[in-house]
């Protein structure tokens, strides 16, 4: 899949149908790893972790029968770049009703790139309390990472350019946005 | 790395009173503010947000829930904090404003808390120092996280603030509060009502966006919320009232007084109380008091004060 030369504009990496199945794919790996999704807590990274997480949530309570309960974090001011940067992004809220606590959690985003958000999550669920493990799902793994940091689950691997940049846009962010994972040139209208 | 609606520009660099801020930078205040609250309900309740970044809270005047809520704000965003309290300090041996904080600017602080008992102070700070400055208070001018917080509690309680009828009552003259929050409400869209003795009343207050009254219970009728001053008895030397008995018959928010305003309507006071004089015990205590969730906002209002003044250069990129 993975375009050696990509062409000018944008290039669609994954479509509806594609995202389907990798998530049917992961829903049920992540049951087969975990013998089953009775100790699992799923947490998506703000924002399109969120959605990923709630698709997953969906497919894994139907194969099991069971209600696997569901979290949101925000990494924000868990950033490494946050006070390099002036323009602060906005804050949002961290929410995991469930807890952690001896848990296994999946950490669920829709892009693994430098593995700096990865870090900052981790960070962020320590201080939440002590999970029993972290897993990590993706749908697209791009590549360049800048910190030893793997996922467990990975969608779609894609090699890329460092100027180039992945973006997974999902129904639920509105817009009339189709499901899709496109790369294209940083700078250039996404 | 993507938020739900993209980088936030708070285009300033100290937060010296309301008069500066727009509505929108008000309006981020709040949704920052909003997030970090959640924060303190954590078991661990610190972020790294602010970690390695040096705030001097610089106090001339005594303060203890303004000083103590920054304090706390500032260690739950890991910030190192250092209290400077005028009355432990070289100001007493007489040192100028100035030269105290050449000596403090020294030590290479990123942000200065500062009360003050002179209006204007803070923005003589920022004409000398690099660092960040926000007003605790400056003598009877500007007290923006007050305000700030108030207008967060209103929100919280009430889910909006425009159309809403708040009448702030008591010493308007002196009070610094007073002036930030109408300031701050007339600019979020409330209609705001002052109401005290025409000796606490300052002329020229209507220009703020403010409607005067000589009448408690004419101002409180139908009010959405009610926001009791601090009668400063210190200043009762210069015969503003005559005796603190009247002015709790005239002045005191009772419950008689209370049924003026809407049913569903809420008090607030910014501390600390002086119980029986402006504020009747019982409805400090009350179900529509929230003193005291105005104190746990305090906290959160101060984090995300903090977090946007946090400087930096350059872009939000990914």
């Amino acid at each position: 899949m993975p375009a050696k030369t990509p062409p000018p504009g944008r290039l669609k990496i994954l479509d509806a149908k594609d995202i389907d199945r990798i998530l049917t794919r992961i829903a049920h790996e992540i049951i087969e790893r975990n013998s089953g999704a009775g100790n699992i807590v799923l947490v998506g990274i703000r924002t399109g972790g969120i959605f990923l997480a709630r698709r997953l949530k969906a497919r894994i309570d139907a194969v099991e029968g069971t209600d696997v309960p569901m979290g949101v974090i925000d990494i924000t001011l868990y950033r490494d770049d946050i006070l390099t940067r002036h323009k602060k992004p906005l804050v949002g809220k961290t929410v995991i009703d469930a807890g952690i606590e001896d848990r296994t959690v999946v950490l669920v985003d829709d892009v693994l790139f430098t593995g700096r958000t990865i870090r900052a999550a981790l960070d962020a669920l320590m201080d939440f309390g002590r999970p029993a493990r972290i897993q990590v799902a993706v749908l697209v793994d791009r590549g360049r990472r800048e910190l030893p940091i793997h996922a467990d689950f990975v969608g779609r691997t894609v090699v890329t350019a460092p100027d180039e940049q992945v973006e997974v846009w999902l129904t639920e962010m509105g817009k009339k946005l189709r499901d899709q994972a496109v790369v294209f040139k940083k700078g250039s209208a996404g | 790395m993507k938020t739900d609606k993209g980088p936030a520009t708070f285009g300033h660099k100290h937060l010296l009173g309301i008069e500066q801020l727009a509505a929108e930078d008000i309006t981020l205040i709040m949704e920052t503010a909003d997030s970090f609250k959640e924060i303190s309900t954590r078991t661990i309740k610190k972020v790294p947000a602010l970690r390695g970044k040096t705030v001097i809270n610089l106090f001339y005047e005594p303060s203890t829930r303004t000083r103590t809520s920054f304090e706390i704000a500032e260690k739950r965003l890991s910030a190192d904090s250092i209290n400077i309290a005028v009355s432990t300090s070289a100001v007493v041996k007489g040192e100028s404003l100035k030269d105290t904080v050449k000596t403090l600017m020294a030590m290479q602080p990123d942000i200065i808390v500062m009360r003050h008992q002179n209006g204007g102070a803070p923005h003589f700070l920022t004409q000398i120092v690099d660092a960040s400055v926000i007003n605790a208070g400056d003598g009877i001018h500007e007290h923006p996280t007050q305000a700030l917080l108030d207008l967060f509690t209103i929100i919280e309680k009430k889910q909006a603030v425009k159309g809403l009828v708040v009448t702030i009552a008591g010493d308007i003259a002196h009070s610094r509060v007073a002036r930030s929050n109408i300031l701050c409400l007339a600019k979020m869209g409330a209609t705001v009502r002052v109401a005290g003795p025409p000796t606490m009343i300052p002329a020229g207050i209507q220009k703020m966006g403010a409607r005067v009254f000589h009448r408690f219970e004419e101002a409180c009728q139908d009010a959405d919320v009610v926001m009791m001053l601090r009668l400063q008895t210190e200043r009762q030397a210069e015969g503003l009232f005559s005796t603190l008995r009247e002015y709790n018959r005239l002045w005191g928010l009772s419950a008689r007084m209370l049924r003026y305003a809407k049913k569903d309507a809420i008090v607030m006071h910014p501390g600390p109380m002086n119980r029986g004089v402006e504020i009747d015990p019982e409805i400090a205590d009350g179900s529509r008091s929230v003193i005291l969730d105005q104190v746990e906002n305090g906290i959160a209002v101060r984090m995300a004060v903090l977090y946007l003044l946090s400087g930096g250069t350059g872009d939000i990129t990914e």
